[in-house]
């Protein structure tokens, strides 16, 4: 399997971290990193990381389906993630998750027929002082409204 | 970057440095006492680095409050296997967010604390287990470790001295069981997060079962301050047997929710109204989760408590780590309840029974409470099914989920019963 140049040295950097013989503790970050270039965790790249770490492709497999970030079927270019955990649940985080449903027409964990959005409900992030909080992609959004979130949509829209 | 104003209340001694420019910096680091700490601990024996983290009376900022000197103490110097500092940067407990800003403004503070826990056990090896979503902490820390091998903080000989130790960040993808130290070891080694069964403890058999010293972000990061003005002047700060400041995360009905350092001790009361500046709205208080989702709720009447880990153990709750979730008098306290046991039974990672099928009941039980459709053996039953995996998982996460549960029910049992009645009736 051809990596990007910066996968590759990611991939490389990872395992000259752990000592000789312990290469299988770079699966999680090797799948996460790979996943965000590829947008899933593909069969290929289960192999890749397993090849690469010396384990077989069912024991990278069995990892993959315990970690909630990671997925198979590819997301939509922005993820938008809303949290309704307590704090957030406080701060009218589960009116902003349902106005986020309404608003793209998908429910949890689906995309957007044009494969621009998707959006997923998900548990505490670490936001819990500037609820509510949501993350598109990797990106924190602090106390977020329904017409805050409308604006952002209608940003990332026009970015495309 | 700050994201809520400071309080004039606070005591900043893990904080000092936030809100100065580029305080990521080894540059600002430097200039504002940055591995001071670390100069005076490598001319030190580990006994005296032991010694003054004992006398800190510093107590693991995760959640156990378990002393932080002692668990050091615990790993066995003299072992012939190679030694591991592994640091929990995998904040998920609800109500939560300190380390983020720990590391986010003073990465530089972590990493000397790792050097002096690895001075300390004689350990050259270090990783700080960062969870998924702090994508840019880990570019942070990679940018700081980067600046201090350039400086000769990390690598070989530090300092031109003899010890060397190289720092790592691990990124998790996704798991709130990988907080606790025995899964998320396991995750460390490329593996599902399941717990361990202990003992042994990982201070003997960690990290490919070698000795490992793992504590929370911000127990490593009080360590420069403690070595530096020394463990007696930080247990000064804080009350008996509980030393020092922490960071309390205040969230939920409060005018001015935000992370905030405080003597550990302060009255839960007084942060609420004047560090948080009183519920939101005028409205009157109901109740206080005062460390995280595990920790047992307090009614209004029992938050006149000092914020320690001992006076919390007293009224049956925890302190845990420093999540503090206000809710005024209109809350429904079924629907917290329901939302708190949807999260335990989406993150139960299904290793110990009790917890697998006790978390993913009480949620069936506690959403058709919480919806109306509830029926009168249903509010004994929550506490049956909670009773019944107290003390019976191989972590504390099956803990976790009960607790909180048999103390919502106890003290707001009729709400529980107006909910009998069809829908959200509570009486606020």
């Amino acid at each position: 399997m051809t990596l990007s140049a910066e996968l590759e040295a990611r991939f490389e950097k990872l395992l000259k971290s752990y000592p000789p013989g312990r290469e299988r503790s770079a699966v999680v970050p090797m799948l996460l990193y790979a996943q965000d270039e590829l947008g899933a965790v593909t069969a290929e790249l289960v192999k890749e990381v397993a090849r690469r770490t010396g384990i077989t492709p069912l024991q990278v497999d069995e990892v993959v389906t315990y970690y909630s970030m990671l997925h198979r079927q590819p997301l939509g270019k922005h993820h938008i993630q809303v949290c309704t955990n307590i704090s957030c649940l406080l701060s009218g985080g589960a009116e902003l998750w349902g106005h986020a449903c309404r608003k793209l027409g998908i429910g949890n964990k689906e995309v957007t027929a044009d494969g621009q959005f998707s959006i997923e409900e998900v548990e505490c992030i670490g936001a819990c002082s500037w609820a509510p909080a949501v993350q598109v992609n990797y990106e924190f959004q602090h106390q977020m409204t329904p017409e805050k979130l409308d604006r952002l949509i209608e940003s990332l829209r026009k970015a495309g | 970057m700050l994201y809520n104003p400071p309080s004039p209340l606070e005591v900043k001694v893990l904080t000092r440095r936030f809100g100065l420019a580029n305080s990521a910096s080894l540059e600002t680091y430097l200039a504002n006492d940055g591995y001071v700490a670390l100069r005076k601990a490598l001319a030190m024996t580990p006994e005296q680095i032991l010694e003054e983290m004992k006398a800190s009376n510093l107590r693991g900022r995760g959640g156990a409050g378990f002393p932080t000197g002692m668990k050091w103490g615990f790993v066995p110097r003299n072992s012939s296997k190679p030694k591991y500092v592994v640091v929990n940067a995998d904040e998920s407990e609800p109500g939560t967010c300190k380390d983020r800003l720990l590391i986010e403004n003073d990465p530089h503070q972590l990493i000397e604390g790792m050097l002096i826990a690895g001075l300390a056990v004689d350990a050259h090896v270090g990783y700080i287990y960062v969870r998924g979503e702090y994508r840019y902490l880990i570019e942070i820390l990679e940018c700081a470790i980067a600046e201090a091998y350039a400086r000769g903080y990390l690598g070989r000989n530090i300092l031109g001295g003899e010890f060397s130790f190289d720092a790592y960040v691990h990124t998790g993808a996704g798991a709130y069981e990988c907080g606790e130290e025995s899964a998320l070891l396991e995750s460390l080694e490329g593996k599902r997060g399941i717990p361990r069964i202990r003992p042994p403890f990982p201070a003997v058999a960690g990290l490919y079962q070698c000795p490992t010293v793992l504590n929370n972000v911000e127990s490593y990061a009080a360590a420069p301050a403690i070595l530096r003005d020394g463990g007696a002047a930080f247990a000064a700060l804080g009350t008996p047997k509980n030393g020092g400041t922490r960071l309390y995360c205040l969230s939920g009905h409060v005018n001015k929710p935000g992370v905030y350092e405080l003597p550990m001790g302060f009255n839960l009361l007084r942060m609420i109204e004047e560090v948080g500046g009183g519920v939101r709205g005028g409205k009157k208080l109901k109740a206080v989760i005062p460390g995280g989702s595990s920790c047992p709720v307090l009614k209004a009447e029992e938050c006149d408590i000092a914020m320690d880990f001992d006076s919390l153990a007293k009224a049956k709750s925890m302190l845990g780590s420093g999540g503090v979730v206000v809710m005024d008098a209109d809350t429904c306290m079924v629907r917290a309840a329901m939302r708190i046991m949807r999260f335990y039974a989406h993150e139960s990672c299904g290793w110990c029974i009790p917890c697998r099928e006790g978390t993913l009941w009480l949620k069936k039980i506690l959403t058709r409470l919480e919806e109306g459709g509830g029926v009168a053996s249903d509010i004994p039953l929550i506490g049956e099914l909670s009773r019944n995996m107290l003390g019976r998982t191989f972590c504390p996460l099956g803990d976790a989920a009960a607790m909180p549960t048999i103390a919502f029910v106890e003290k707001f049992r009729e709400e529980f019963e107006a909910h009998l009645k069809g829908g959200c009736q509570c009486p606020s």
